[in-house]
C-alpha cells in the first residue's frame, strides 16, 4: 500500500473518532438496543462478557457442589436433589451418568466460558482501548460479533443440558472414543453433538475477540505511549491473544476430525474397538493420541490464556497499591514472553502415560521444567514489588496477593507433575486436580476478583463495598487452600480422579472424613461467591459514589476519562503519554499520570 | 520538553500510528491468515502422523489418473490436478494484477482481473467437483476406499477420509474466496473504492486469495505427490 493511501486510510479513521466525540454528547440517540444488547462500545461488550461469565461461574460452581455433594455424602440421600434434577438424581442420589456430566461440563465452563471469555473477553475489552488509549477496539462490530458468537456458544451448552441422553459426560477434554461413539455411552450422544457445535462457536468468538485485541495493541495507541510504557496489563492480554489466535485453530481441526468421526464413518481417531453390547467396530488406521496431541496443542496453551491476564492485571494492582514502580518491568516482559513461547512446546507432558515415545517424555520435561524459570521471574518481581511498599490493603490488592500466594503454592507442585517419572504414580489423580485448580483455577478466579474490584469503580462509577469485599476474599482463600490442600495427599495416597464413589474402594475408605471437610468447605466458600454476586448487583446500583476521577491515585490513562466514559471514553482530545506506567513515589511525589510531561529536573525512566 | 516529544512521536513504535504502516484491518488479515495457516497445518499434520505410522498407502499416480471427457481407463496420471492447479495459480497472478490496479486507482483494470480471478476460482471449483464425483463413482468417499495399497494388499479408509476432509476444506476456503471476491466486484463497480479514495478492501481480499493457493500447492504436494 502507498504511503498516501495510508495516510488517507488514518484521516478517514481520525473522521471516525471525531465523529465518536460528536455522538458521545447526542446520547439520547441511543436506543436500549444499541447501548444495553447489540452494543459496539468496548465497556458495555466487557461487562455483557463479565455478566455472562457470572452467570456461568455459578452455574459452572453449582455443579461441583453437586457433585462435591455426592463425593462428601457417598451414601446418603437427598430428596430434594430429585426435585430439581429429576431422574438425575433418582432416589434422591446423583446418578453415575449425572455425576460424570457435572463433572464434564463444569470443567467445559469454567476453564472456556469463566475463565477465558469471562476473565479476558472480560478484561481485555475494559482495559486495552482504555489504556492504550484509544476511542474503541480497532474494530467494534467484529468485537460485538465476538460477543455474540459467545453467547450463542453458551445458549448450544446450556441447552445440552436439557436433552433426554444428557449433556456429553466424557471429561472436559472430551477424548475419544468415548467422544466419538455414542453408542459408548449416553453423554456421547446428542449431547457431545451440542458440546462441539457450543466449542465451535467458542472458537470463533475467541478469534474475533483475539484478532481485534492484537490489532488494537498494536496500530491504536496514543501518540507517546510505545510498546515499552504500555501498562503490564496490555501486554499480557496481548500475548493472551496471540496465544488464543494461534491454538485455538488447532483444536478446531481436532473436533473437524471428531465430527467426521461422530458422523460420517471415517476413523481419525479410530482403531480396533469393540464396544459393549455392540461388537466389533469396522474402524481402523486411526489414532486416539493423534486427538491428544491436538486438544493439548490448545490445551496447555489454555492454561496460560487463563493465567496471563491474571498475572497482568495482578501486576498492575500490587504496583499502584504498594506505592512502588513495578519491580522489572523489562523483565515482566521478558517472562510473559518467555511463557508465550514456551506454552507451545510443552502440551506432551500432559500425555506422559498415554503411550507417548519416553525418549519424547524426556524433551518435554526439561521444556516443562523451563517455565519455572520465567514464572519464578515473576514471582520475585511481585515480591520485591510488595517489598518495603506504602501498602494499602483494598479488596482488589488483598486478592492480588492471593494471587502470588497461590501460585506459589500451586506452581511448585507443577515442577513435581512435569517430572515423566514422577508423573506415572501421580497422574489422573487428586494431586493433579490439586495443582491445576490452585495454580490456573482458582489463582486465576483471585485475578479476576482483583481486577473487578480494582476497576469496578471505573465500570460503574460506585465502588464494591470493602466489608463484603474482605469477608469474601478471606473466606475464599483459606476455603481454597482447605480444599485444595487435603487433596495432594488424596492424590500422593494413589487415589484416582473421576471416580464416583471412593466409599466402596478399600485403599481409599480412609479418606472418607476427609472428602466430607472437603465438601462442606466447597459449599461455604459457594455460599460467599454468592455473597459477592449480591455485593456486585447491589453496588452498581446502591454503592458509594466515586466522586474523583482517580480514586487509587494510579498513572494509568483509563483514571484521565471521566468517571462515567461515554462510547469514545475522552471527551475532547486523546490525551498524550509521556512517560511509563509505574511512576509511583519518584521525585518525593507520590505518582505521576503517563500524562504528565517530563519535567525539566527530573530523569526520564526511559 | 519539545524536543523529548518530537522525538518520541517519530518513533515507529511511539504510539500514535501504526508501527507496520497498515491500518487494522490489514493487520487483522495477516493474523487470521496465520490463525488459519495453523487449522491446516494441524490438518497436514495429522494426515502425516497416520499415514507414517500405516504400513501402506495408495500410489496417488493410480488413483488420480482419469481424465473428463476422455474413455474409461485412460492413464493419465496427476494431468488434471496439474490443470487445477496450473488454473489456481493463474488466478492468484489476475489477483495481483487486479490489487496492481487498484493501486494505480485504475477501476477498469481491477474489474477486468476481479472478473477473471473469479472465473479462474469457479473453474477450480467445477474442477474439483468433477474429481469428486468421479472418485465418489468409483466407490470412494468418506469411510469408504475402493483403492488398494501401492503394494496391492488392502488399504485403511484413512486415505480417502483425509482427502476428503482436507481437500474439502481447502475448496470451502476457495468458495469463500469468490465469494469475498464478488462482493469486491460489485463494490468495485458500485463505485466504493473510488469514493474511499483507495483500494485497500482489494488488497486484503487478495492477501485472503494468495493464502489459499499458496495452501493450496502444500495439500497438493501431500496429496498427488509424496
Amino acid at each position: 500500500m502507498s504511503n498516501e493511501a495510508v495516510v488517507h486510510a488514518h484521516g478517514a479513521v481520525a473522521t471516525h473518532e471525531g465523529h465518536g466525540d460528536h455522538h458521545h454528547e447526542h446520547h439520547h440517540h441511543e436506543t436500549f438496543i444499541t447501548k444495553y444488547v447489540f452494543s459496539q462500545d468496548h465497556k458495555m461488550i466487557a461487562k455483557q462478557f463479565l455478566i455472562t461469565g457470572m452467570v456461568w461461574a455459578v452455574l459452572g460452581g453449582l455443579m461441583s457442589v453437586l457433585f462435591r455433594l455426592q463425593l462428601g455424602y457417598p451414601d446418603a440421600t437427598f430428596p430434594w436433589l430429585e426435585d430439581i434434577l429429576g431422574k438425575w438424581a433418582k432416589g434422591g442420589r446423583i446418578t453415575q451418568e449425572a455425576y460424570y456430566a457435572l463433572v464434564t461440563t463444569h470443567g467445559t465452563v469454567l476453564v472456556f466460558f469463566v475463565l477465558t471469555a469471562g476473565l479476558s473477553g472480560t478484561f481485555a475489552n475494559f482495559l486495552i482501548p482504555l489504556q492504550v488509549g484509544a476511542r474503541d477496539m480497532a474494530s467494534p462490530f467484529m468485537n460485538m460479533l465476538s460477543y455474540w458468537f459467545f453467547f450463542a456458544a453458551s445458549i448450544v451448552m446450556l441447552s445440552s443440558m436439557f436433552v433426554e441422553t444428557g449433556p456429553f459426560s466424557g471429561g472436559w477434554t472430551a477424548y475419544p472414543p468415548l467422544s466419538a461413539l455414542g453408542d459408548a455411552s449416553p453423554g456421547s450422544k446428542t449431547g457431545m453433538d451440542m458440546w462441539l457445535i457450543s466449542m465451535a462457536l467458542f472458537v470463533v468468538s475467541s478469534l474475533l475477540g483475539g484478532l481485534n485485541y492484537i490489532a488494537t495493541v498494536l496500530n491504536m495507541r496514543t501518540k507517546g505511549m510505545s510498546m515499552t510504557r504500555l501498562p503490564l496489563t496490555i501486554w499480557a492480554l496481548f500475548f493472551t491473544a496471540v496465544l488464543g489466535v494461534l491454538s485455538f485453530p488447532v483444536l478446531f481441526s481436532g473436533f473437524i476430525l471428531l465430527i467426521f468421526d461422530r458422523n460420517f464413518g471415517t476413523s481419525f481417531y479410530l482403531s480396533d474397538i469393540f464396544i459393549n453390547g455392540v461388537g466389533a467396530l469396522p474402524n481402523e488406521g486411526g489414532s486416539a493420541i493423534l486427538y491428544q496431541h491436538l486438544f493439548w496443542f490448545l490445551g496447555h496453551p489454555e492454561v496460560y490464556i487463563i493465567l496471563l491476564p491474571a498475572m497482568g492485571m495482578v501486576s498492575e494492582i500490587l504496583s499502584v497499591n504498594s506505592r512502588k514502580p513495578i519491580f522489572g518491568y523489562m523483565a515482566m516482559i521478558g517472562s510473559l514472553f518467555a511463557i508465550a513461547i514456551l506454552a507451545f512446546l510443552v502440551w506432551a507432558h500432559h500425555m506422559f502415560v498415554t503411550g507417548l515415545n519416553p525418549f519424547l517424555g524426556s524433551i518435554f520435561v526439561l521444556l516443562t521444567l523451563l517455565i519455572a524459570v520465567p514464572s519464578a521471574i515473576k514471582v520475585f518481581n511481585w515480591l520485591t514489588t510488595l517489598w518495603r511498599g506504602n501498602i494499602r490493603f483494598t479488596p482488589g490488592m488483598l486478592f492480588a496477593i492471593g494471587f502470588v500466594s497461590l501460585f506459589i503454592s500451586g506452581g511448585l507442585t507443577g515442577i513435581w507433575l512435569g517430572n515423566s517419572a514422577l508423573d506415572i504414580h501421580l497422574h489422573d489423580t487428586y494431586f493433579v486436580i490439586a495443582h491445576f485448580h490452585i495454580v490456573m483455577g482458582v489463582a486465576s478466579m483471585f485475578g479476576m476478583f482483583a481486577g473487578i474490584y480494582h476497576w469496578f469503580p471505573k465500570m460503574y462509577g460506585k465502588y464494591l463495598n470493602n466489608t463484603m469485599g474482605y469477608i469474601h476474599f478471606w473466606v475464599t482463600l483459606a476455603g481454597a487452600y482447605l480444599i485444595f490442600w487435603p487433596m495432594h495427599y488424596e492424590g500422593l495416597a494413589g487415589m484416582p480422579r473421576r471416580y464416583y464413589d471412593y466409599s466402596i474402594w478399600e485403599s481409599f475408605k480412609q479418606f472418607v472424613e476427609l472428602n466430607r471437610f472437603i465438601s462442606t468447605v466447597a459449599m461455604i466458600v459457594f455460599a460467599v461467591q454468592l455473597l459477592f454476586l449480591f455485593n456486585f448487583f447491589y453496588s452498581i446500583f446502591k454503592g458509594r459514589k466515586v466522586t474523583s476521577l482517580n480514586p487509587w491515585g494510579a498513572t494509568t490513562l483509563e483514571w484521565t476519562t471521566p468517571i462515567n466514559p461515554g462510547h469514545g471514553n475522552w471527551v475532547g482530545e486523546i490525551p498524550e503519554v509521556h512517560r511509563w506506567a509505574y511512576d509511583y513515589g519518584k521525585d518525593g511525589k507520590e505518582f505521576i499520570a503517563q500524562t504528565t510531561p517530563v519535567g525539566a529536573d527530573e530523569s526520564e525512566h526511559h | 520538553m519539545a524536543t523529548t516529544t518530537t522525538a518520541t512521536t517519530t518513533k515507529l513504535w511511539g504510539g500514535g500510528k501504526s508501527p507496520f504502516n497498515v491500518e487494522y484491518g490489514k493487520l487483522m488479515m495477516w493474523y487470521f491468515l496465520m490463525s488459519d495457516a495453523f487449522t491446516f497445518g494441524a490438518f497436514l499434520i495429522s494426515y502425516g502422523t497416520i499415514r507414517f505410522s500405516t504400513n501402506g498407502w495408495p500410489d496417488p499416480n493410480e488413483v488420480f489418473k482419469s481424465f473428463p471427457f476422455a474413455p474409461e481407463g485412460v492413464n493419465a496420471p496427476l494431468v488434471f490436478v496439474s490443470i487445477m492447479t496450473f488454473i489456481l495459480i493463474i488466478s492468484s497472478v489476475t489477483m495481483v494484477l487486479a490489487v496492481h490496479a487498484g493501486h494505480n486507482m485504475d477501476k477498469k483494470g481491477v474489474v477486468k482481473n476481479l472478473i477473471w480471478t473469479i472465473i479462474g476460482g469457479l473453474a477450480f471449483l467445477g474442477c474439483q467437483a468433477w474429481e469428486w464425483t468421479h472418485l465418489h463413482h468409483e466407490g470412494a468417499w468418506w469411510g469408504s476406499n475402493p483403492f488398494l495399497n501401492a503394494d496391492g494388499t488392502a488399504s485403511s479408509t484413512n486415505f480417502t477420509n483425509y482427502f476428503f476432509t482436507i481437500t474439502g476444506f481447502h475448496g470451502f476456503h476457495v468458495f469463500s474466496g469468490v465469494i469475498i471476491n464478488i462482493v469486491m466486484l460489485i463494490m468495485t463497480l458500485m463505485d466504493k473504492f473510488e469514493q474511499r479514495g483507495h483500494y485497500l478492501m482489494i488488497e486484503k481480499a487478495g492477501l485472503y486469495w494468495h493464502f489459499v493457493d499458496l495452501v493450496w500447492v502444500f495439500v497438493f504436494t501431500c496429496f498427488y505427490l509424496v
